[in-house]
């Protein structure tokens, strides 16, 4: 049994109306691993995991939680999961204790053990302190910390945390970072999130998603080595014609226009090419650098070859 | 049980909203203070206690109308309807939760504007409980429409079809003005929607008539609350299969 994946996708698909918000999707994610789903806005991210938690039916395409079909089991799937959606998801006119009493004694928890579950939450969250404010009073932190203690009630083997660090400050987002690495082999986590740094810190594997579709998959490690293969070349002329943009274009994946200069990113840059071809259109080349990739260029790389208008 | 929990969610939410219980339970009473103050002077038999009393409660409760509207948007926009639904909640549970509250409240606005009539003279007897054959499925007609509204509309847009409901509830139940003195399309309408039916079943039976004078009444007051409530779950059924 524990051989089995946590998740299995096969080939999960989404559709509103004409746009495909998930594309075919086939994604494993091992028992007690932190596997993190990294795109951006519009990617796909969340309505991946309202799949996986039965709030979406897909369109075509199934998955197996926890050894049960999303499209036929959702009652069973939805009594072991943990949920922390995206929006901060909160009763504003209860207190915080109250809140995760609630949800406690919605998972069935007898009173006592909901207070005992409760107080554990508030010290693990370090919302003790608040425990009695009306949640509406409490900062954007703290109410997603409690968004986060809300989705742990149950303690369930398998977590969803959509965003997780949404708009905490540096401390309070790793004071999340590690609670979640506390959970390192003991729960399966599926996290979404916006920056590869997270992603990096956090995870077993890392799904880069965009468009609904997945662009890139591994640990972060093996991520890390296709940075290392890529270049990146920034050049400043004094104006450079469409023409030699678009033949740029056809060779090479990445072309942009930054503040810096013309940005040209692949696998293997070939130098003199390059510059051969700017000049074959008359453009003076003022400054020519070359930069060491970082993981967000790989990131952005990825979430951006073909968007790149 | 879980069900017990999250209706106790509901009710304190909408129990600490002072506001809201202003406008729904000490508002509707200090109108009908006003009303019966007026009668003392110039005698109009519509606010005479026994006439003035059921009009201003069933008034009353169209803000239950505006409560579990406004519950369930916020809810539906704050995405806490979303954390409930990947719970082990079932649909039904989900129903109940976010109707039975309302029938407490409407017990309250019930007990508030009865003790505030009989101070000023309505009298007190058996016709109370028995009103309530009329109350509880007018207050359900509200919450209904509540759920139907609450589905479809933002908070933020919910100020227009609430007043809507609550001015033509005022207005057709004949609670403020006696709509048969107008007569034509008022009159008409007044006699399809069901609210002038529940106030005059409970004025007739507060005068100590027996309930079979009523009892088509009651079967229309019924079958309307019947019909909103199932709307009302259907709406909510289908906003919450896509979320
Ligand atoms: N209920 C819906 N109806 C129609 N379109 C939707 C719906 N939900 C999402 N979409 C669309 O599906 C696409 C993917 O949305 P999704 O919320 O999954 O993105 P995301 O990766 O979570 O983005 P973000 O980082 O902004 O949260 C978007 O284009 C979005 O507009
Ligand atoms: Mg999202």
């Amino acid at each position: 049994m524990s051989e089995t994946p946590a998740i299995q996708m096969m080939g999960i698909t989404k559709r509103f109306g004409k746009l495909t918000a998930v594309n075919n999707v086939d994604l494993s994610i091992k028992r007690g691993e932190v596997f993190s789903l990294l795109g951006p806005n519009g990617a796909g991210k969340t309505t991946t995991i309202k799949m996986l938690c039965c709030l979406l039916k897909p369109t075509s395409g199934s998955a197996i939680v926890l050894g049960y079909d999303i499209n036929r089991d959702s009652e069973k799937i939805k009594q072991i999961i943990g949920v922390s959606p995206q929006e901060t998801a909160v009763a504003e006119k209860l207190t915080t204790r109250e809140n995760l009493n609630l949800m406690a004694r919605i998972y069935g928890f007898s009173k006592e053990d909901a207070r005992e579950r409760v107080e554990t939450l508030l010290d693990m969250t370090e919302l003790s302190e608040r425990s009695n404010d009306r949640v509406k009073r409490l900062s954007g932190g703290m109410k997603r910390r409690l968004n986060l203690a809300m989705a742990l009630i149950s303690d369930p083997d398998l977590l969803f945390l959509d965003e997780p660090t949404l708009g905490l400050d540096p401390h309070a987002r790793r004071s999340i970072w590690k609670q979640i690495e506390a959970f390192k082999g003991k729960k399966t986590i599926l996290l979404t999130t916006h920056y590869l740094e997270e992603a990096d810190a956090l995870s077993d594997h890392v799904a880069v998603i965009k468009d609904g579709k997945i662009v890139a998959h591994g640990t972060p490690h093996e991520l890390k080595r296709d940075a290392a293969v890529m270049q990146i070349m920034v050049i400043r002329a004094q104006r450079i014609p469409e023409a030699c943009i678009d033949e740029l274009k056809t060779n090479y994946p990445f072309v942009k226009e930054t503040a810096e200069g013309l940005e040209i990113r692949g696998e293997r840059l070939v130098f003199d090419g390059i510059v051969d071809l700017i000049r074959s259109h008359g453009v003076k080349i003022e400054w020519l650098t070359m930069k060491q990739p970082s993981l967000d260029d790989v990131f952005s790389s990825l979430v951006e070859e073909e968007g790149a208008e | 049980m879980r069900t017990v929990a999250l209706a106790g969610r509901v009710f304190k939410e909408v129990y600490r909203d002072k506001a809201g219980i202003t406008l729904g339970i000490i508002y509707p009473a200090m109108l009908m203070v006003i009303f019966m103050l007026i009668e003392g002077h110039v005698p109009v038999d519509i606010f005479e206690p026994i006439n003035i009393m059921p009009g201003i409660t069933v008034f009353s409760f169209a803000f239950l109308t505006m409560f579990s509207a406004s519950m369930l948007s916020r809810d539906r926009e704050k995405a806490f309807l979303i954390r409930l639904l990947t719970t082990p909640l079932k649909p039904g549970e989900f129903i109940l939760a976010y109707s039975l509250p309302y029938f407490l409240i409407a017990l309250l606005q019930t007990v508030v504007m009865f003790i505030t009539g009989t101070l000023f003279g309505a009298p007190a007897g058996i016709g109370y409980i028995t009103s309530l054959l009329f109350l509880l499925p007018t207050a359900m007609i509200c919450i209904g429409i509540g759920m139907i509204l609450g589905s479809l509309f933002a908070e933020s847009a919910l100020p227009a079809p609430g007043t809507i409901t609550i001015v033509v509830i005022a207005f057709f139940s004949g609670a403020f003005a006696d709509f048969k003195m107008i007569g034509g399309i008022v009159r008409t309408i007044a006699l399809i929607l069901p609210f002038s039916h529940a106030v005059d079943g409970i004025r007739s039976i507060l005068a100590g008539n027996p309930l079979s004078e009523v009892m088509n009444s009651l079967y229309l007051v019924v079958a309307y609350a019947l019909l909103f409530y199932l709307l009302g779950i259907l709406f909510f059924r289908w906003r919450t299969r896509s979320v």
